[in-house]
């Protein structure tokens, strides 16, 4: 037995799902039937059976099966309709087989998709409206034409009312005329000639096709390519091409063959004002922002200065600002500055009373695609930094300096030994002042295992309430 | 000087706006105007409007709002000392060219930069005044990219991310020296604190006290351009510098310009022939490192020259020059080892580890998934495609590079 299935110009997607249903569910061949789009010829079988009935059984498919479906409904290419039956027969028991695009199947029905796609993008791209309104009506007036290769106008009309909703339009192509009016969208399958419309518009789109073009970079290939002649004689801007292709390199050479020209009068006078008001706004932290005593500054968005009273007991000096330091500009204010906040106030050590500041200025780091990876500054760049540092320390004059980890410890007493044994001790700085000795937070937040984050937790709370105790007794002194 | 036209605007500041590469309107929310309010829609991917014969997509009105400029940047055809006429476009005028652009779908949005004109506040804000005329008053949907300039009030700024897709800001060179040099007035720290900050803002987005999501700041996020073959910088330096931004302000993209001379070119610039194939090496690095998992220094070693090999892409170069760990077994190596086969891309990798769920793979599945099978067949295993010798043979590179050509003049 043999079946022809007629498929409307509109709605073909929906007509091919309740016929492939119905015969699916009884079992029919593909060979046995024949898709018949409206308006193509006749049937090849003599005598065709009118459909079955449907069925109760659902026929399940898996979910991408249904838009794949819609897209290769859409193609003109001959087949389509067969390779989507077979492929719903198939499917049907193995809900995995899109996946597979190793499937001879699979594989030609994604190409066509991926061609209707193709077409229905450069519909978007190159359709042009003309506006055709009279004065006087509230909604403005478009009309378009376009000439798609497939038959795509139900899959795309809604792009445009998504698109341009407060506007009447219409888009004609051969086949189908596409109206959108007050809100409303029609379509009906009726033939139609290409109208003849302009827009006074255009005149000035082609002004910017022209002018946007670099000559400089001819390559025609790359524009064929995205750009295919056969959409051109629907764009406004298209005719210009064969003129600016031809003139591009005469225009090139004629600029390499100009000698270079004379300033305007003025253009001195403008750059000279503006050189003054740059160096008179310079605000004065720029001595350590335009520091490059090492190479870490080039890499890094800001030097990070350190902030607290101006004449604080207590001086924390920590490693180097952090990804989020370097960013705000302020040391301390990312994940590890929290947690040592955190850790302070549970020690009674009132950090808002120091002045807190690193020992290295700049971020260093490694990048990891779109991650910054912390490392550790060197001996060098701490040495080329602790300039600053002993800077600050002048300003500052703290009775009691907090070194938090090894790189500090280093910056501060110019020993970078291991911090383990030294935790806890109170060393003598390079110029004589006490320096306690503890953990770099971050140490803390890198430890593996709860039982020995708290172990290690509770020695740097210890050394916190030791940098309280000391301060209080100080201060009392 | 008499009173120009619109359209001698047009040419004008369209002109002057060319060399700025992007044109990118994708990546942003989905918005539509689907309810008969406003006008606009976008959906995800970009569309491009048109192709110039230069090959670039017109996706954007890329204009500047005008040519007017007090810095005296050397590569630019709008710096202060340079003779080209100089135009002014009105608030009006920019939102009615955009709006009736899109209309008739010329374009999907509008890409404003500009001169720098009396003070970076005095220029930021007449910018961040047509955005907000055309998303208030026109309520646009489409996309708009507004360029940043970099000490513009945080005020400012602030405003901007909230009415455009994307903010960008063109660190122009790859080295601060470079910066010194050929732009004098900007400075490399602002710009990239400016970065910096519109990072800080974009991840602080907090939801509003009635739990309603934060309005989104900058959507289709930020990217910045380099200009190539102005300066010495080499490959190398160029990479590291892009991977230096990608990984501290999360930009979406760094664009490449090849140098193009430019009408009334400044005298310390080479007037040489755009470097077109150099721009597109580096475009496929940048591809390798973000999409590939490949980092700077494996594509382009510091060591040699630093630059990127012209004849062939830089992922063949680094198969070529890592043979060792090829031939790979297609059907038991895992994403990231495939993704370093030369002819695999990321969806024919993809398609690979789930087509191979369903049993292994030869030589003719491959090239049905999209692979280019004849540039990977010499590094790849496949049920039934051994590359033998192949693999190693000495004129593996010459099966591939372009046969020399003789130069040719401008």
């Amino acid at each position: 037995m043999t079946y022809a299935v007629p498929l409307p110009r509109l709605g073909t997607f929906d007509a091919w799902r309740d016929a492939a249903r119905r015969l699916a569910s009884h079992g029919v061949n593909g060979s046995q039937i024949e898709w018949r789009m409206a308006g193509d010829a006749p049937s090849l079988f003599d005598e065709a059976a009118a459909l079955p009935p449907p069925t109760e059984f659902p026929l399940n498919v898996p979910r991408d099966f249904p838009a794949l479906a819609r897209q290769v409904c859409a193609s003109r290419t001959a087949g389509a309709f067969s390779l989507l039956y077979d492929l719903l027969i198939r499917v049907a028991d193995r809900p995995k087989l899109l996946t597979n695009r190793a499937d001879p199947s699979v594989q030609r029905a994604e190409e066509i998709a991926k061609n209707i796609r193709r077409d229905m993008h450069k519909m978007k791209a190159f359709l042009r409206f003309r506006e055709v309104g009279s004065a006087g009506s509230e909604r403005r007036r478009f009309v378009s034409w376009f000439e798609p290769d497939h038959r795509i106008e139900e899959n795309i009309a809604g792009f445009f009312t998504r698109r341009f909703a407060d506007m009447d339009w219409a888009i004609i192509t051969p086949e189908v005329t596409t109206r959108f009016e007050n809100g409303t969208l029609s379509q009906i399958a009726q033939h139609s000639e290409r109208p003849d419309l302009s827009d006074e518009t255009e005149e000035l789109w082609r002004t910017y096709y022209a002018n946007i073009f670099n000559p400089a970079r001819l390559k025609i290939k790359a524009m064929q390519a995205e750009m295919p002649k056969k959409y051109w004689k629907n764009l406004p801007e298209a005719d210009l091409i064969p003129g600016l292709i031809a003139q591009a390199e005469a225009r090139t050479l004629a600029m390499a063959a100009a000698a270079p020209s004379i300033a305007p009068v003025g253009a001195a006078r403008i750059t000279q004002r503006l050189h003054d008001t740059q160096v008179e706004t310079a605000p004065v932290r720029d001595a350590l922002q335009s520091c490059t005593r090492c190479p870490l500054a080039a890499t890094a968005t800001q030097a990070v200065a350190g902030e607290g009273p101006a004449l604080a007991a207590l001086m924390i000096v920590g490693e180097q600002p952090g990804d989020f330091e370097d960013l705000a500009g302020r040391p301390f204010v990312g994940p590890a500055g929290q947690a040592f906040d955190a850790l302070a106030i549970e020690a009674g050590l009132d950090r808002s009373a120091a002045y807190v500041t690193n020992a290295v200025k700049h971020f260093k780091f490694q990048p990891r695609g779109k991650r910054r990876i912390h490392q550790s500054p060197n001996a060098s760049e701490v040495q080329h930094c602790r300039w600053w540092l002993t800077r600050e320390i002048a300003e500052v004059q703290p009775a009691l300096m907090l070194a938090l980890g090894a790189t500090a410890a280093l910056a501060l007493t110019g020993d970078g030994s291991k911090i383990t044994a030294r935790r806890g001790t109170v060393e003598r700085g390079l110029d004589g002042r006490p320096v306690l000795i503890t953990y770099h937070p971050a140490f803390l937040l890198r430890q593996q295992g709860d039982a020995e984050r708290t172990k290690q937790t509770a020695l740097m709370r210890a050394d916190l309430a030791l940098a309280a105790e000391m301060l209080a007794q100080i201060e009392s002194i | 000087m008499s009173k120009l036209n619109l359209q001698q605007k047009l040419a004008l500041l369209s002109d002057a706006a060319k060399y700025d590469a992007s044109c990118a309107s994708s990546g942003t929310t989905r918005r539509s105007s689907a309810g008969g309010k406003g006008i606009g829609s976008t959906e995800g991917s970009g569309i491009c409007h048109a192709y110039a014969p230069d090959g670039r997509c017109i996706s954007l009105l890329k204009i500047l709002m005008t040519n007017f400029c007090i810095y005296d940047c050397a590569y630019c055809i709008n710096r202060v000392s340079s003779n080209v006429e100089r135009a002014r476009f009105s608030v009006e005028e920019v939102v009615s060219l955009t709006i009736e652009f899109y209309r008739r779908n010329y374009i999907e949005g509008l890409f404003l930069s500009s001169g720098i004109i009396k003070s970076p506040d005095q220029t930021m804000s007449d910018m961040v005044r047509i955005a907000r005329e055309l998303r208030e008053t026109h309520d646009f949907r489409g996309y708009i990219h507004l360029k940043t300039i970099p000490d513009a009030s945080p005020e400012l700024i602030e405003e901007a991310g909230l009415l455009a897709d994307r903010l960008s800001m063109n660190i122009e060179l790859p080295t601060d020296v470079g910066i010194k040099n050929y732009a004098p007035e900007k400075n490399p720290d602002e710009i990239r604190r400016a970065m910096g900050n519109v990072r800080m803002r974009k991840e602080s987005a907090t939801p509003t006290h009635r739990g309603r999501p934060a309005p989104k700041f900058a959507p289709a996020g930020q990217s910045t351009q380099m200009i190539v073959g102005a300066d010495g910088a080499n490959d190398a330096t160029i990479l590291q510098s892009a991977t230096r931004l990608y990984s501290s302000y999360k930009l979406k993209r760094v664009y490449y310009s090849a140098f193009s001379p430019i009408p009334d070119s400044a005298a310390k610039l080479p007037l040489i022939k755009p470097p077109l194939m150099r721009e597109h090496r580096l475009y496929q690095a940048d591809w390798l490192m973000r999409f590939y998992g490949y980092n700077a220094d494996e594509i382009a070693p510091a060591g040699d020259a630093g630059m990127l090999d012209l004849d062939i892409d830089p992922k063949l170069a680094w198969a070529l020059a890592h043979r060792e760990v090829f031939p790979v077994d297609v059907n038991r190596a895992g994403r990231d080892m495939l993704l370093r086969v030369p002819g695999f891309g990321t969806k024919s990798v993809s398609r690979i580890l789930a087509a191979r769920r369903n049993g292994t793979l030869g030589y003719d599945d491959l090239r049905r998934m999209g692979a280019l099978v004849k540039k990977a067949q010499p590094f790849i295993v496949t049920r039934d495609w051994r590359p033998g010798a192949m693999t190693d043979a000495a004129n593996l590179r010459a099966l591939f590079a372009p046969p020399p050509e003789q130069l040719t003049l401008l």
